[in-house]
C-alpha cells in the first residue's frame, strides 16, 4: 500500500561508534525490506492471519481437546433431531453439527491442517521444478529453450480443472492408481496434479529474468574466470531472483489453496475421514438452506486464508520490488 | 497479417496435437487398469470389454492406436462428427450428449462475461482515472476480497440470501429458454453473477493497470496538449489502447471456463458440461471425460486464435514481432 520508502523510520538504533558521528551507516537488504514491510498495515495483517493459522493447524488436538470433540467423533444421537436435521451452533458445538454428527468447529480447525499443507508443499514443489526449469531455459537458449517454453504455453492453455478431474477419474479406475502403482488417490495425487499444473507459471517468470540476467557483466565476468555452466546458473544468477520468486511463490500458495478446495469439493481431493473446507461444504449442498453453518464456516475460514496470503503477497511486491508496476 | 495467421494457426494445430496426446497418455497410457477394462464402465461383461478393445483399437501399438483416435476425432466416427465414442455405461453415444450440455455451459459462461465486463471495466477505467481516491481503494479492496472469495462459497451465500431468506430469486436447476423465457433468466441469474463478480476483480485490476501505463504515455499528453477536453482524451485515446488486453484475455478465460464453470454448475445444480464430468466420473464413464476434456482443450486452442487475431487487427505492433 504505501510504496513511499521511509528512510530512517525502519532502522532500530544502530550502534553507531561514538568517536565517529557522521558514520553513515550502511542498510542490509532485510533491513531495508523490513523498514518498508512494517508500513504496510494490511500486509501485516495478512501475516498475523496467517500465523495464527499455523498456530492452529499445528495445535488442532489442543482445541479439539479442549471442547471435547474428535475430528470425526460421531454424536448423532446428542446433535441429529428425530428428521435427521444436526444441530445449528450451541454453547458445546460452537460451529454447529454435521450431517453425520460430527463437530464441525473442530473440523473446520483440522482443515487448516490440510489446506496449508497442500498449499504450502504443492507451491514448493511448483517453485524447485519452476526455478530449474526456467533457469535453464533462459540461460541456454536455442532448442532447450523452445522445447521448455512451448511445453509451458500448452500447459497454460489447459483448463486446469477440467484436466485435474480427468487425471483423478483416469487414476481411480482401480486401486493401483497411475504410473504403475506411483500415483495412488489421495493427498498426494491432489498435491502433484497442483504442482503439475501451476509450476510453469515459475518457469516464465524465471526464464525471462534470466534471459536479461546472462547478458550482465557479472555472468560475463564470471565466465570468465572459468566458472562452470551450472555455477553461473545456480550461484551468479540465481541469487537475483530471490525476490520475484518469493513475491510469485506467496501469490501462488492462495490460487493452490483455492485449488485443493475446489478439487476436494467435487469430491475428487482428499478422502472421506480428512476434514477438508472444500468437502465440508460440498456436504452441506444437498441441505444447505437448513444447515447453513456446514458451509458458512469452512467457507469463512477458507476465504480469510486465501485473503491472508493475498493480502501478504502484495506487501511482499511492494517491499522487495517498490518501483514494480502495480496491476 | 496473412503470414501472422497463419504462423498462428500451425501453433494451434501444435496445441492441439499436443493436448490430444497428454489426455491421451491421461487416459489410456498411465491407468494401471487395462484401458478396456476401464473405458467399459462399472462391472463390464467378457463381451463388452472385448467390444471396447476393437472399436478403441486396443490390440494395435500405442502409437497406432492414438493416431486412429485422433483419425476418428478428425474424420467423425460412426455416431456423427467429432468422434467421441459410445458411453458404455449409457449405451448412447457421447457425442449427443455433449452437444445438449455445451449449449448451458455457453449460456453461463456468456452471460457471466458479459456482466463481469460490464462491471470490471468500469471500476478499472475509475481507479485508473481517480487514482488513491476513496473509490479507487474501495474498488481495489473489493477485488482483492473478490479474487480470494471462493467460487462454492458465493454462491451458496447468494443462494441462501437472495432465494431462502429474501425469496427474490428461484433456487437451483436450469429452465430452457424455449420453455419460459423469464424463468430461464430468473435461474440464470445467480451463476451470472458468481461468475461476474470474481472475474469482474481479475479485470478491474487488469484494467486498472493497463489504463494507468496508458495515461502516461507521450501520445495522451500530445492529446491533451492540443486542447481535447478530458474526456474525449479518455474515450478516443486512452480506451482505446488500456482496453485492448482484455480481447485477448477475455478469449482465453471464455475458453478455460467451458471446463471451470464446474464448480459453478454444481452449486447451482446445472446440467453443464462439468457437471457431464462429474456425472461421468462418479459412474466410472471415461469415455465421457475424455471427449470433454478433448473437447475443451479445442476450445482453448480456438478461441485463443481468435482473439489473437482480432488483437492483432487492433494493435498493428504484435503483427511484426
Amino acid at each position: 500500500m504505501s510504496t513511499a520508502a521511509p528512510d530512517a523510520a525502519g532502522l532500530p538504533d544502530a550502534p553507531t561508534p561514538v568517536s565517529d558521528a557522521h558514520a553513515i551507516v550502511g542498510k542490509t537488504p532485510w533491513q531495508l525490506f523490513w523498514g518498508r514491510f512494517r508500513q504496510d498495515r494490511f500486509a501485516l495483517a495478512g501475516l498475523g492471519i496467517i500465523i495464527l493459522l499455523v498456530l492452529m493447524a499445528v495445535f488442532a488436538p489442543l482445541f479439539a481437546a479442549l471442547v471435547g470433540h474428535g475430528p470425526n467423533e460421531l454424536f448423532q444421537r446428542e446433535t441429529t433431531d428425530i428428521f435427521g436435521i444436526p444441530e445449528g451452533p450451541t454453547s458445546s458445538f460452537w460451529f454447529g453439527a454435521d450431517n453425520n454428527g460430527r463437530d464441525v468447529f473442530v473440523r473446520t480447525i483440522y482443515g487448516t491442517r490440510v489446506s496449508l499443507m497442500v498449499g504450502v508443499l504443492a507451491t514448493a514443489i511448483a517453485v524447485v521444478v519452476g526455478v530449474v526449469l526456467g533457469v535453464i531455459a533462459g540461460y541456454f537458449g536455442g532448442w532447450i529453450d523452445t522445447v521448455i517454453s512451448r511445453i509451458t504455453d500448452i500447459i497454460l492453455s489447459v483448463p486446469l480443472l477440467l484436466f485435474a478431474i480427468g487425471i483423478v477419474a483416469a487414476c481411480s479406475t482401480s486401486k493401483e492408481g497411475c504410473l504403475y502403482g506411483t500415483l495412488k488417490p489421495g493427498l498426494s495425487l491432489v498435491i502433484v496434479i497442483i504442482s503439475l499444473f501451476t509450476w510453469p507459471y515459475v518457469t516464465r517468470l524465471v526464464r525471462s529474468n534470466t534471459l536479461s540476467l546472462r547478458e550482465r557483466e557479472f555472468v560475463e565476468a564470471s565466465r570468465s574466470l572459468g566458472a562452470s555452466d551450472l555455477r553461473i546458473m545456480f550461484k551468479e544468477i540465481l541469487p537475483n531472483l530471490v525476490s520475484p520468486i518469493i513475491v510469485y511463490a506467496s501469490l501462488l500458495i492462495p490460487s493452490n489453496i483455492l485449488f485443493e478446495a475446489y478439487l476436494s469439493f467435487l469430491g475428487l481431493g482428499v478422502p472421506d475421514d480428512t476434514p477438508s473446507w472444500g468437502s465440508m461444504v460440498s456436504d452441506s449442498l444437498q441441505n444447505f438452506d437448513v444447515v447453513w453453518w456446514l458451509w458458512l464456516f469452512p467457507g469463512l475460514f477458507l476465504l480469510v486464508s486465501v485473503l491472508a496470503f493475498n493480502l501478504l503477497g502484495d506487501g511482499l511486491r511492494d517491499a522487495l520490488d517498490p518501483r514494480a508496476n502495480r496491476s | 497479417m496473412t503470414r501472422y495467421i497463419i504462423r498462428r494457426l500451425m501453433y494451434v494445430i501444435l496445441v492441439v496435437f499436443a493436448v490430444t496426446a497428454v489426455a491421451y497418455t491421461i487416459f489410456f497410457v498411465l491407468p494401471s487398469t487395462d484401458p478396456a477394462v476401464a473405458f467399459a464402465g462399472r462391472n463390464p461383461t467378457p463381451e463388452l470389454v472385448q467390444e471396447v478393445r476393437e472399436q478403441l483399437n486396443l490390440d494395435e501399438p500405442v502409437p497406432v492406436q492414438y493416431a486412429l483416435y485422433v483419425k476418428r476425432l478428425v474424420t467423425g466416427d460412426e455416431y456423427g462428427w467429432p468422434g467421441l465414442g459410445l458411453s458404455y455405461n449409457t449405451r448412447s453415444p457421447v457425442r449427443d450428449e455433449i452437444i445438449n450440455r455445451a449449449s448451458v455451459t455457453l449460456q453461463i459462461a456468456i452471460g457471466g462475461a458479459i456482466l463481469w465486463l460490464l462491471i470490471g471495466i468500469p471500476i478499472g477505467v475509475i481507479s485508473a482515472l481517480k487514482q488513491r481516491s476513496l473509490a479507487d481503494r474501495l474498488a481495489m479492496g473489493f477485488a482483492l476480497v473478490g479474487v480470494s472469495a471462493p467460487v462454492f462459497w458465493l454462491g451458496l451465500v447468494m443462494l441462501y440470501v437472495f432465494w431462502e431468506k429474501l425469496g427474490w430469486l428461484p433456487g437451483t436447476g436450469y429452465v430452457p429458454f424455449a420453455e419460459s423465457p423469464k424463468e430461464w433468466f430468473l435461474h440464470m441469474l445467480m451463476p451470472w453473477m458468481v461468475l461476474a463478480l470474481l472475474f469482474a476483480a481479475i479485470y478491474a485490476r487488469i484494467v486498472r493497470g493497463n489504463m494507468i501505463d496508458t495515461m502516461g504515455e507521450d501520445y495522451i499528453r500530445t492529446a491533451r496538449a492540443k486542447g481535447l477536453s478530458e474526456s474525449r482524451v479518455v474515450t478516443r485515446h486512452g480506451l482505446r489502447a488500456g482496453l485492448s488486453p482484455v480481447i485477448t484475455l477475455l478469449g482465453i478465460d471464455l475458453a478455460l471456463l467451458v471446463g471451470n464453470t464446474v464448480v459453478t454448475e454444481t452449486v447451482f445444480n446445472m446440467p453443464g458440461l462439468g457437471n457431464y464430468v462429474l456425472v461421468s466420473t462418479d459412474s466410472g464413464d471415461l469415455p465421457g471425460v475424455l471427449a470433454v476434456v478433448v473437447l475443451a482443450a479445442f476450445a482453448v486452442a480456438f478461441l485463443s486464435l481468435v482473439s489473437d487475431i482480432i488483437y492483432a487487427y487492433l494493435d498493428p505492433r504484435v503483427r511484426y514481432r
